[in-house]
């Protein structure tokens, strides 16, 4: 199970958290019809590290973005939602 | 092919088993193949067997990455039934439980196929309506359905907890007597043996690495064994179908997430049939070797690890125990994952591909095993014909982006999200 350090409450099992989507699958009202399909359904799907949207469901509550390899499950980065991710 | 029968299982005995022949070759690729399929599981083998066998075309090549049936075919809780409501999903389903009644004899090899029998619970009035229609539009379509009613569930089943204070209460549920189990192991093998007989290469070891393209189409595959050119070339890899896709610059409408699986220490026989809750998300049954076999739900994120979260197994056991209190006793002996290839609507995808001579076979979520042999069917009549076959069609890559999805509970990745 990962350990995922939410920037408000510190270190908590995987358990009370809940994986959202891919960082770039966020839809946005304004979508064009090719964006709003690769958002939607052709992800990226990536096998090594990539930005996820995350939420502290049994926590905080907070909408987290976690940087994370899913090939062997290692974290670099939570961070919260309204916080830019480096580039 | 050595033939299987009685009489050789006498002659082998007598003479201290001396007289078997190896299964299938161990073939070094050729330069050049009628048609490549990547991935060397139960539906990538019987493709290739049905290509060789239905059409004819043996010059084919199975690649495996590393032994066959080693993967998902392996992984599996091997529950095979054909209970869906959709048209699209019965039909598929149902020429794969009929193909599955025949299999061991079309193969001369015993995949232990038991027709004990595939119950879904009901919890509440709701689940009992859906399940009743599920039930109706099954019979419609002649497939074999029947309504379960509390004293039939207390005579069949007499561990269940059919209690009123039972933690998931049951009020009924919907049986399909001919669903069942078969040996996953033996599918693959089965599969391999036949084909290989037929002419197919069976290449094990062998990674694809690339794909190479001439003006937009695939001519062949780079592998740990070297270049090999095809005319045609089928990806079957579910778990990993979008890193091998993304080989030919294609990206696909699905998310690799983990499942689970977990077998007790083998008891007595106690559950004779497959007992499902989709209420819940829990399913039981008893393996031969008399083990309790037990899933549930996927880990819920994706990644490629095949290591489950072990709260899941807290979990799955919780569910297993609450229907059946019985199994509270007993030790987990194992438990291991699969990389799933979880589609958005929550069903396969068997077809062409927009990169010319590239094919694919994947998506199958939770349910890959019970279609292999109609997986096989299906995908073999594509490569062959160069299009899918009726049953097939509707499973296209393209439905998600012009809406035609088949969405039997709307759930892909997400179920927890229905």
């Amino acid at each position: 199970m990962l350990l995922i350090a939410c920037p408000n409450c510190g270190p908590r099992a995987q358990a009370e958290f809940s994986f959202e989507r891919p960082l770039a699958s966020i839809v946005t009202p304004t979508e064009t019809l090719p964006d709003l399909i690769q958002k939607l359904f052709t992800r990226e799907n990536p096998r090594g590290p990539s930005w996820e949207l995350w939420r502290h469901t049994y926590g905080c509550a907070g909408w987290l973005k976690v940087h994370r390899d899913t090939h062997n499950h290692q974290i670099s980065a939570v961070l919260p939602v309204d916080m830019e991710t480096p580039s | 092919m050595q033939r299987y029968s009685a009489l050789s299982l006498l002659r082998g005995g007598l003479n201290g088993q001396k007289s078997w022949q190896r299964a299938w070759r161990d073939p070094a690729p050729k330069a050049h193949y009628d048609v490549i399929i990547i991935g060397g599981g139960g539906h990538g083998l019987a493709t290739a067997y049905y290509l060789a066998k239905v059409h004819g075309i043996r010059n084919v090549a199975v690649l495996e990455r590393s032994w066959i049936g080693g993967g998902n075919t392996g992984r599996n809780t091997t529950i095979v039934r054909s209970n869906y409501r959709q048209p699209a999903l019965h039909n598929l389903f149902e020429f794969s439980l009929k193909l599955w009644e025949g299999m061991s004899d079309d193969l001369n090899y015993n995949v232990m196929f038991s027709q004990r029998g595939a119950m879904f619970l009901g919890h509440s009035d709701s689940d009992m309506i859906r399940l009743a229609e599920r039930g109706d539009a099954m019979r419609a379509a002649g497939i074999d359905a029947e309504f379960m009613t509390m004293d039939q569930l207390r005579k069949k089943l007499p561990l269940l907890d059919l209690s009123d204070n039972a933690r998931y209460p049951i009020v009924g549920a919907l049986n399909q007597p001919r669903g069942g189990t078969a040996r996953h192991d033996a599918v693959a093998w089965g599969y391999a043996r036949a084909a290989d007989a037929l002419g197919v290469d069976v290449i094990q070891n062998c990674e694809v690495l690339g794909m190479d393209m001439v003006g937009g189409r695939v001519t062949g595959v780079q592998t740990t064994r070297g270049t090999i050119g095809a005319d045609r070339v089928g990806i079957c890899v579910a778990g990993n179908s979008g890193q091998v896709a993304a080989m030919a610059d294609l990206r696909l409408p699905i998310e690799s997430h983990l499942l689970q699986a977990f077998v007790s220490e083998p008891v007595k026989p106690m559950i004779d049939m497959v007992i499902m809750s989709q209420s819940i998300h829990a399913y039981v049954s008893q393996s031969d070797k008399g083990e309790i076999v037990m899933g549930g739900d996927p880990d819920l994120y994706p990644t490629y690890s095949q290591r489950g979260r072990p709260d899941r197994i807290e979990g799955v056991a919780g569910q297993c125990i609450a229907l059946f209190p019985a199994l509270s006793r007993l030790r987990m002996l194992r438990s291991w994952a699969g990389t799933t290839d979880m589609s958005f609507d929550g069903s396969p995808i068997i077809g062409t591909t927009p990169v010319e001579g590239l094919y694919l076979n994947g998506g199958w979520c939770y349910g890959g095993f019970k279609a292999t042999p109609a997986s096989g069917w299906t995908y073999a009549h594509t490569l062959a014909k160069g299009e899918p076959h009726a049953l097939n069609a509707p499973f296209s890559l393209d439905r998600f982006e012009t809406g035609a999805t088949i969405d039997e509970t709307g759930a892909g990745p997400m179920p927890h999200h229905r």
